[in-house]
């Protein structure tokens, strides 16, 4: 652990307190928005969303080097990607209501597989692994901004329709006699979770988006009488997260992505064996689990 | 003063499967009207079709006087099945306090709003709930919340899809008599599996079976409900609606 300190002391390696940064900062749009994934039961298609992006990710790369658009970072590739499949599946998943699943399994494979050949038809040789399993390690200070940018814009939006989206992931029909636009709301959170992914693919990978997106925010349910309360310990939860995966494997020389992703997935399993029962206690039964009627 | 609901001529089709043909249907202001009829009949569709959840195909549906998108804002409206998760994270206001989306597009709930909502929870007896975590309710505390959901919309229609179905018969009669005291200052429209409670207080019955017939509820005897039921007795065996025809 010292070590770890002091090498985010040292100035000679910058890369680390980027790293440490970045999954900070992002955790704020992870956990705001995988409470919404979550509540609403939709980590498979922010799963597709994800695998799509190496589709964008590949054709960006192609492009700049194949075809000379030297301006094309990667990372606009991903967006663009990640924004049009989240449009392509929110319109499968409203409107072709029969075979949901298999049309976004579909892309979820396909977005993948453009991908892949994308990157084998690129001039020199480019190992997909980064963008696979994260390359927090790699973050630039420019790309610091672009997280901090693209987190004002989700968090923004995720609190100012909070009632909204709040209203059309408990009961969307009562909603649409309410007069709010389902649809609209949905395709909304959907492009969200775009952007979300986005920044989750640089920390910890496309792979393991979903553990990220979600298991913050599943955690954070058991301790939560509120959706916004969900919001705020998912997103502490997932700081925590990040900067001790971050920590663990500078020190063990293991990769970050996994790391993280490994203790997620412990903290996860803790928080559903031991957590909630000594929560359950400590607030004389009160617990989201536990349906006592209340009088 | 106009009607509360208005079908004329409505046909609807799911696909192949015609569920109303030139159906009509009349439901003056102030009235307790109870929808019956066997399941597969419309009860769900004719509901769906006055919260314009769904579109007739011909014929033309009013609600308050107006096409359902727009009536439907004075509507309160209670579904059928609790479709939440039961693990949501939400407080027995946050989910009152939906009924008074739609007022404003962007930011929270206002000071009115709230009011509101609170009224709304001491109108179904649960005034010292609101901070309760909804999920860890009784089913029928549940169900009050929902109604109050429903009346924070001031509405001047309730539209209640099989509300007593999931409560037990305590909360059943608690229910009706709220509903009793509500049809005061507002139409109540309620789909119900219960004919032996909904004749007590309900001032019409509207039999749905592919066509609608409206009865006075005085009027309303077994040979009408058996007319409504024949063509199921011999085919379904959904016990829990074939034995009120017996009654």
């Amino acid at each position: 652990m010292t070590e770890f300190l002091q090498a985010l002391a040292n100035p000679a390696i910058p890369f680390l307190r980027y790293a440490l940064l970045a999954g900070i900062l992002s955790s704020l749009a992870f956990g705001t928005v995988g409470t919404y994934v979550v509540v609403r039961r939709i980590s498979y298609l922010a799963g597709a969303i994800a695998h799509c992006v190496l589709g964008g990710i590949g054709a960006a790369l192609y492009l700049q080097n194949a075809a000379g658009w030297t301006w094309l970072e990667p990372l606009h590739g991903a967006l663009f990607a990640s924004v049009l499949a989240a449009l392509a599946i929110g319109w499968v998943s409203l409107r072709a209501r029969q075979r949901e699943d298999t049309v976004i399994g579909a892309m979820w494979a396909v977005g993948m597989a453009a991908g892949l050949i994308f990157l084998a038809k690129t001039p020199g040789y480019i190992d997909p692994m980064s963008y696979l399993f994260g390359n927090i390690l790699l973050i630039s200070s420019a790309d610091l901004w672009l997280i901090a940018g693209l987190d004002l814009l989700v968090v923004a939006v995720a609190i100012l329709f909070y009632n909204k989206f709040l209203a059309v992931c408990f009961d969307d029909v009562f909603a649409r006699v309410r007069g709010i636009r389902v649809e609209f709301y949905y395709m909304l959170l959907l492009g969200l979770i775009s952007l979300t992914v986005v920044l989750l693919v640089s920390v910890v990978g496309i792979v393991m988006v979903i553990a990220l997106l979600t298991l913050p925010a599943a955690m954070a349910g058991h301790f939560s009488r509120r959706l916004w309360q969900m919001m705020a310990i998912g997103t502490v939860i997932c700081m925590l997260l990040t900067s001790a995966g971050l920590a663990v494997s500078y020190v063990h020389d293991l990769p970050t992505g996994g790391t993280i992703i490994i203790l997620a997935g412990l903290a996860y399993l803790g928080v559903v064996t031991f957590g909630q029962g000594r929560w359950l206690r400590r607030n004389g039964g009160r617990g989201l689990r536990r349906r006592r009627p209340a009088e | 003063m106009e009607p509360a609901v208005t079908l004329r001529d409505v046909s609807f089709a799911f696909g192949d499967r015609q569920i109303f043909t030139g159906a009509n249907l009349t439901v003056a202001a102030g009235e307790f009207a109870t929808i019956v009829g066997p399941n597969g009949g419309g009860k769900t569709t004719l509901l769906k079709l006055l919260l314009g959840l769904l579109r007739p195909d011909r014929g033309e549906v009013k609600i308050l006087g107006r096409a359902p998108e727009q009536g439907r804002s004075r509507v309160g409206y209670l579904p059928q099945h609790a479709r939440h998760d039961p693990q949501f994270p939400a407080t027995v206001m946050d989910v009152v306090l939906m009924g008074r989306l739609g007022n404003r597009w962007i930011g929270p709930h206002s000071q009115e709003d709230r009011a509101l909502a609170r009224e709304a929870l001491g109108e179904v007896g649960l005034p010292d709930l609101a901070e309760r975590s909804f999920a860890e309710l009784s089913g029928g505390q549940q169900q009050r919340t929902l109604i109050a959901r429903a009346l924070c919309s001031q509405p001047d229609l309730l539209l209640f899809d099989e509300p007593t179905a999931n409560v037990d018969s305590q909360a059943e009669e608690q229910f009706f008599a709220l509903m009793k005291d509500l049809n005061q200052r507002m139409t109540i429209l309620t789909v119900s599996h219960d004919l032996g409670l909904v004749s007590q207080v309900a001032s019409q019955v509207i039999c749905v079976n592919h066509n609608i017939i409206v009865h006075a509820a005085s009027e309303l005897t077994g040979d009408h409900l058996q007319e409504i039921y024949a063509a199921e007795m011999s085919i379904v065996h959904h016990n829990q609606v074939l034995e009120h025809p017996h009654d």
